[in-house]
Formats: structure tokens, sequence, C-alpha cells
């Protein structure tokens, strides 16, 4: 790959630039001809593995939840022999359990003008044009089968007393389009598939390798060929060899160490792959969600969402006046400002998240913030209670309405919520063409491990859908016919290449745990958090960046001279699990601060401050930015970054306006 | 808050276990309980000693990895996850006994730790509906009164942390097996498979070494997910009907 060097910012102590740029472009093989056309000539133009063949095929799939989980059970049970991984001792506890509001189909069931076309349209604009259009108009296609196959796996939707599908609406829409399970839709959707995943471990097509997190990609002659995963009970490091590897490991918000995240959450298997050759696209693209429980304390550990969907019913406000500290149900109407349906008038209080939570933001940086610390904003139920009664709400939000008050010890029904934004989703993550496989040949990458369908910033309820998508019906595609046109020849982990990542693995740990410092490893990933929180968060400058760079490389430094992680290499050690995640992150760290100093425009949840309108709203710069930015590892050397730019044939791009 | 910690340490499966304990001070009533173990984690390892070793993941309630046996009750009581304790729901000066969820399929993998695939595997024996992606209609096609629909969300929100046959006298996971049970029987697409997943499900149970069911009803009280006796009392219908219709563990 050729590279010139563009004439980027240096950090004051380095003589290197912060980043070369490659004059190649990549190409993402989206298949010619009409939009609506395109997902079904790419599949007519595929090749098939014969049934009596496929078992002779391996396929490891790390990942459980909505795209791992899926895409796992229908290769199994379509007669590959299937390797699945997760690190938590079950498949059923993948983090796609924890989504709350709702999945989005375009079934319009409601009469509401609801369309493909709409869906496609909302998703592209939500995402500021910044997502390929290919890829999102094939997500909006396979909404509408999402939601039959889910309902046939016993997905209890709530239903309408005629004992139809009922739907309500979200963020960044104007149709009712969201199916939904109470507040508990991902744990539904994920049990579905959990439930497709056990049937075929009983038919011993997939076999589950629980408590096992993958540390390496293993390529053999330039080609994914396999893994090496830590057993997180003995502390073993197995090699396992297949003839493609699916990673589905979800997003790296963890990187901000307080977020919605699971606590286990983490960017080992997506920065390994990246560091093994992989691009990564866009990682500056984080979603902070502007629904969450504001942050109590610094003991705090991580930070509860209460679902967009009750932005449906709950109307947003703080005091007009700053330093206003009545009791909120003693402040009167008129003393009230509902920022979001003052500055929005159309979307209101469903405004998509990036706009929901920059004017959280601005309003609270003008003290008219509200609860402990001033780092809250009102969400409230009142009106809504009045109108439709205590019982309806307590049906559509009861199980948030009870987590709110076990976390926060306050009555909702009686007080409103307060909320402030938090780290909740990354758009950003492993390049992937139109049939989601990577650079690497034989690397896929499935859910919000990959970069491709939300642009700079994604919809509510869309996360769900873009796992099933992947998973149900993407992956189980597109895999088959890589097998078919590659042909693997057959390899055992007797291959050298396993030994020798096995070799820098154990290194890698025994250089961990020789260190023996002062600090404990959390101590590190906080301090990171508040790095990456102030200066790579919801607001960004040139200036801010920058620092945040020398900051994270100081801090990644003086991790590996003064951490200290206690117990050994062979046994249950959480501290070095920890650890060996913490260790990746402060070097993601370092290419999320690169990309946002790179991408010199604001779009969808990427802010930079020198570029926004005289109403504060993000100002893109099409020209020089309609490109997905994916980035090549370099070593020591400075990243490389190679453009995907994104041609819209179909769509108009637009300024995106909620007013 | 001041407290005092006796916590089960054992290193592995296979090594004796014992007690240990640990004094707490300065905690904020405002934190939850496994931020006040992080906490006391923070302070094993500068002592250069081995961390208290304990599952949790999503800090929210709803992954169901986490569970702790607080002064003998699963999740200490309050019927939430032990995530979801939070340290005002405990006595300034109190002694709070920690060990891990026992029962016989739960070995210690270590300390607060245990190996629950055993639940995996009863839902591996019959907790799904065989619909082959690519074949389903359309999904009005198949209507759900509300109240079935209900009915079955009340039971489908069983997290699967085991909590119950902790909590329960026989080690019986009848209420974790029951709760899928009624959940797919209530819904039209669960029926096809009814009875051969309610006896299969249960096989399962009893050979993994899971109790029978005497009524205490401790599970369902300490249940996080609120799932009711009645789950139990309809894996015994499911099952009576499964014996007279001709189903047994020999044709499941």
């Amino acid at each position: 790959m050729t590279t010139v060097i563009e004439t980027a910012p240096q950090v004051a102590t380095s003589t290197k630039p912060l980043w070369y740029v490659s004059d190649q472009t990549l190409d993402a093989h989206v298949p010619a001809g009409p939009l609506d056309r395109k997902w079904d000539t790419s599949k007519a133009d595929m090749k098939l593995v014969a049934p009596h063949n496929r078992r002779k095929h391996t396929i490891i799939v790390v990942g459980t939840g909505l795209a791992g989980g899926a895409a796992a059970a229908v290769l199994g049970e379509q007669g590959y022999n299937v390797l699945n991984f997760c690190y938590q001792d079950s498949p059923r506890r993948a983090h796609s359990i924890a989504a709350q509001g709702g999945i989005n189909a375009a079934k319009n069931y409601r009469n509401d003008g609801d369309s493909i076309w709409r869906l496609f349209m909302d998703t592209v604009k939500g995402g500021d044009y910044r997502s390929r259009e290919a890829n999102v108009y094939r997500l909006a296609q396979l909404s509408i089968d999402i939601i039959d196959q889910c309902v046939a796996s016993g997905v209890p939707f709530a239903r309408e007393y005629s004992g139809y599908l009922d739907t309500r609406s979200f963020g960044g829409a104007q149709v009712a389009r969201t199916f939904y399970a109470r507040g508990q839709t991902g744990q539904q959707l994920l049990l579905g598939v959990y439930s497709s995943l056990v049937r075929q471990m009983d038919r011993g097509m997939v076999k589950m390798f629980p408590r096992q997190e993958m540390l390496d990609l293993v390529l053999v002659d330039g080609v994914a060929r396999g893994i090496l995963a830590r057993d997180l009970v003995t502390g073993e490091i197995k090699s396992y060899a297949a003839d493609a590897v699916v990673l589905c490991t979800g997003g790296y918000g963890n990187v901000f160490f307080l977020s919605t995240y699971a606590r286990g959450a983490n960017a080992t298997a997506v920065w390994r792959a990246h560091k093994r050759g992989a691009l990564f696209a866009n990682p500056c693209f984080t979603q902070i969600h502007p629904t969450c429980i504001p942050v109590k304390g610094d003991y705090q550990s991580k930070l509860t969402l209460i679902s967009e969907s009750v932005r449906n019913d709950g109307r947003v406000w703080v005091p007009k006046k700053a330093g206003d500290n009545r009791p909120p149900n003693e402040i009167p109407e008129e003393d009230r400002d509902y920022y979001l349906e003052r500055m929005y008038p159309s979307y209101g209080n469903l405004a998509p998240r990036d706009i929901s939570s920059r004017a959280a933001k601005r309003v609270c940086d003008e003290g008219r913030g509200v609860g402990p610390g001033g780092y809250g904003v009102y969400l409230d139920l009142r009106d809504a209670i009045n109108r439709l009664g205590k019982k309806v709400i307590e049906e559509r939000y009861g199980n948030l309405m009870e987590m709110y008050e076990q976390i926060t010890d306050e009555n909702p029904y009686e007080v409103p919520l307060r909320i402030y934004p938090a780290t909740h989703y990354t758009m950003g993550g492993l390049w992937v063409d139109y049939k989601l496989m990577s650079n690497v040949p034989g690397l896929f990458v499935g859910g919000e491990a990959n970069f491709s369908d939300h642009g700079a910033n994604r919809l509510g309820a869309s996360a769900l859908l873009q796992g099933l998508a992947d998973g149900y019906w993407v992956l189980p595609a597109t895999l088959p016919d890589y097998i078919a046109t590659a042909k693997p020849e057959p390899i055992t982990t007797q291959d050298e290449a396993f030994a020798e990542a096995e070799n820098e693995i154990q290194a890698k740990i025994r250089r961990l745990l020789a260190v023996n410092g002062s600090k404990t490893v959390a101590t590190f990933h906080r301090e990171l958090g508040h790095i990456m929180w102030d200066y790579v968060g919801m607001a960004r400058s040139e200036e801010s960046l920058v620092s945040a760079l020398s900051k994270i490389r100081h801090l990644r430094e003086q991790y590996w001279r003064d951490v200290r992680v206690s117990g050994g290499p062979e046994e249950l050690n959480q501290q070095l699990e920890h650890a060996l995640r913490v260790a990746d992150f402060l070097e993601l760290a370092e290419l999320m601060a690169i990309d946002a100093l790179a991408r010199d425009e604001s779009c969808g949840a990427h802010f930079r401050v020198e570029h926004q309108t005289a109403e504060g709203e993000a100002e893109r710069d099409d020209e020089r930015f309609a490109y997905v930015a994916a980035w090549g590892y370099n070593g020591a050397e400075p990243p490389i970054l190679v453009k995907e730019p994104l041609v819209y044939e179909n769509v108009k791009l637009a300024v995106r306006s909620y007013k | 808050m001041n407290l005092t910690l006796n916590v089960w340490r054992q290193p592995n499966a296979n090594a004796p276990g014992r007690f240990v304990t640990y004094p707490v001070n300065d905690i904020s009533p405002d934190m939850s309980f496994l931020e006040m173990l992080d906490i006391v984690n923070e302070g094993i390892v500068h002592q250069g000693e081995d961390p208290i070793a304990f599952d949790s993941d999503c800090r929210e309630g709803i992954c169901g990895i986490c569970g702790i046996v607080i002064n003998g009750i699963p999740h200490g009581g309050k019927a939430s996850t032990t995530c979801q304790l939070y340290m005002r729901h405990f006595r300034e000066g109190e002694t709070l006994t920690l060990e891990p969820f026992r029962a016989r399929p739960f070995p210690v993998l270590k300390d607060l730790i245990v190996d629950r695939t055993a639940l995996d595997r009863i839902m591996s024996a019959g907790g799904f509906i065989s619909a082959s992606v690519g074949s389903a209609p359309d999904g009005n096609d198949m209507l759900v009164p509300k109240n079935n629909a209900e009915a079955a969300m009340n039971y489908a929100v069983c997290i699967g942390c085991g909590a119950c046959a902790a909590a329960c006298p026989n080690g019986s996971a009848m209420l974790f097996t029951g709760a899928k049970v009624a959940h797919m029987a209530e819904l039209p697409q669960g029926q096809p498979e009814r009875y051969q997943r309610v006896v299969a499900m249960l096989s399962e149970h009893d050979e993994l070494g899971f109790g029978s069911c005497t009524n205490h009803g401790e599970c369902s009280a300490v249940c996080p997910a609120h799932i009711p006796m009645s789950a139990i009392a309809r894996i015994n219908r499911e099952l009576t009907q499964a014996a007279l219709r001709g189903y047994s563990s020999a044709t499941a």
C-alpha cells in the first residue's frame, strides 16, 4: 500500500506526523444495479456448499449476542461445524440482553406511512450521511423478516387486545415502527436467539465454549484461520483452527470506563484482529445516550440506561433559571424549560440521541442542570400519568421504573426521573465490505463490532435490528459463499502460526504480571475513562484531542511500568483478565483520538466545536469528509488512513433538521 | 458505613474452602453491593493478596451472571439481583456472610463463582421452538391474545441466575424449568412441541442432580425476576397432560 504523508498535526514531543494517508481507496464490493435489487442480486451470485460437504467445514464465531448467537445457530442449522465462544458463563448473558426499548421494522402495520424506503432514509439521515447506502437499505429490507422470525421462535412481543402486534415510536422517526417486549426487548430477542442456539448445541452442530476469551486472531498466509482463547477458569491458552472466523464481539465503549456496557465488554478481539491487519473504521464515532441515570460518586462502576422509549411519554426539562433549587414538583409550569420541545418542535422529546445528548450538556453547562453535581435533567412522566393513568405507564415501563427506584431510591411516579448522557454504543468498528468480510480474507465481522450501518449516529431500536440482520440473514449467506469460493485447505492447530501467536500472548501475560507496580488495573482504567470523557467525549476540539493524545500515551507508558496485577497466569484470575483488556483499550484510545482529529468536521455523534452552526448544531463537510475512515495498523509507526468514499446513488445529502 | 464481611474463599474446585474476615470502612450507602466488593478487592490487591473472585457483568439486573448468598439468602433477600442491592439496604456495623450459590449441580470454581452450565443443559433439552430461519410466516398471521402474551412474558423474564436452585432446600431448579415451559405453553407457537418439551426438560433437570419441588416457595421469594410459584404448578399440569397423551422420558 503506497502512502503519502499528509500535513497532520504533531504532538509536541514527537517529530512524526500523527498519521499517514494511503493514496488507495477501499472497495466495498457493493453490487451494481438498483438499490432495492442489490441484496437479491448479490445472493443470486453467491456460491453454495452442498449439504453433505458442510460438516467438513469449521467456522469459529466469537460472541453470543444477537449477531454472534444468531450466526452460530443458523450456520449450525445449515450443517457447518460451528465453534462458538463467549467470556461469560453462558451464551445467554451477552450484553444484547440489556437493550430495553425495542426493535425497528418497516412493517407499516399501523398504516402510518412507514415503508422500507422510509426506514432506510431515517437511518441514513439519523447517521448524518456517513453510512454505506447499500448496507442500510439491506438492513431496512431485512427488518420485515426479522420480526416474523422472532415471533416464530417464541418472543412474547407486546400485543394489542385484538392479538395483533403492538408498536411504539422511538427517537429520530415520525412513525411508530418499534416492536417491543415491555422494557426488556433485548432480553427477549437474545433469549430467542439463545433458544435457537441451545437447539443446535443439543444436535451437536454448535460446540459452545463459555468462559473463554479470544486473545488473538491467527492468520496463515494472510488468511484468517483460527483464534487463541484463554480458558478463564484454568488460565490455559487454547488454539482453535477453522475455515473462517466471525467476530461478533460488540463495541468498545468501555474505553470510557463508565458506560452502559457490561463490565466485561471489551475491545480485545477486534483490536487483536486490527493488529493482525484488519482495518478499523471510524473509531471516533461513539454514541453518548441521552437518558442514563446520572453519576453519583467516584466509586461508581457503571452507568445504567433508562430506555429512550420513556421519551415517548416523558417530557424533558430543566428550570428556566440557573440555580433554581426548588424540588421539581414545586417548580411551576412557567418556570420550566422543555428545551427539546422548544428547540425541535417537530420531533420534540424524540429528537435523535446525539442531538438530545448535546442539548442536555448545553443546558447543564449553562448552570441549569439538576440533582447532585448539577449534571442531570428531568424526564417527567407527570403529564402522561395524568393523561393515561398510572397503570398504563406501569405496563409500558414498569421494570424500568422499578430499576430506577432501586438505584436512586426515588419514586419516578411521584418525582421526575433525573437523567444525563452516558457512553452507550460505538458506531465505529472493524471495516467490512458489503458481505461483512473485513479486508483480511476469511475474517467476518457482525453486529456492533463492525462499522457498517449506523454512520455517525445510531437511531434507537436499530442495534437489535442490525444484530439480527447480520446474524440471522447476512452472515449465513455470505460465509458459505466465501467457503465455496476460497476453498480453504484443511488446517490444524499444529501450524506454526498458532505456536507463534501463543508465544506472543504468553510473553505479554508474563510481562504484565512482572510489573508488580503500585496502582491497580481499575485505577488506570478509570483514569483513561476520565481522559476520554473530558477530551474525546461529547464535544471535541483540536486542542482537546492533541492534549488527549499525549495524556493517553503517558498513561499507557505508566501502565506498563506501574500496574499491579495479582495472582498467577494459570488460574481463574479476574485481575489479569481486566489487565489484558485495559492494555488494549490504552492502544485503541489513541486511535480514537487520532480519528477524531483527522475528521475535521462535525457529523452525528462526532462534534468538533470548530464546526458548528450558529444554533450549535453539527456542521458537516461533505466535500472533504464523505468517506469512511479505515485505519491500518502500522506497528510503531503512525497509523495509515485508507478511505472508502461514500457514494450516494439514491439519497441527496442534506442538512439534518429535526426542527 | 462500616461493616464486617465473612467471605467464603476457595482457590479452585478441588481445594477446600474456608471463611475469611474482612473489615470494610467508609462505605457510601449509595454504593451498590458489588461496588463495595470492588473497593474491598482494591484493598486486597494493594496488600498483595488474591482478591475475592465473583461473577458480575451487566450490573443492571438483567444478564443473570451475578449471584452471592448473603447471610444465607441468595441475592441477599431483596428479591433483586446481587448487583442491584445497594448498601443502604444494610445496617451500620452489620456482619455479612458471603457464600457462593450452593446446589449439587453448581460446583464452585473459585470463591463465590460457581459453574451453572447445568441450566444451559436443561434449556438445551427442549427450551426452544424449532423454527428454522427462513420458514416463519408473517408475525401477524399468528394472533396471540394479549392476556396470553402478557402471561408468557411474566415467565419469559427469567434471567437464569440460578438463585431458585440455591435457595431451595432440595436444590430444585423447577422454578427455572417451569418458567420456560410455561412461557412456551402460553403461546400458539409453542404448541406443537409442548408435551415433549416438558418431559425432556424435566428429565434433564432430574438427571443433572437437581432435586424435586416440595413447595417451600423459597425459590419464588428470592427470584429477581419475580417468577411466580404458578410456574411450578404449570410444569406439573403440563407433565400430567403429557403423560395422558403418552409422552414419557423414553419418547422425549
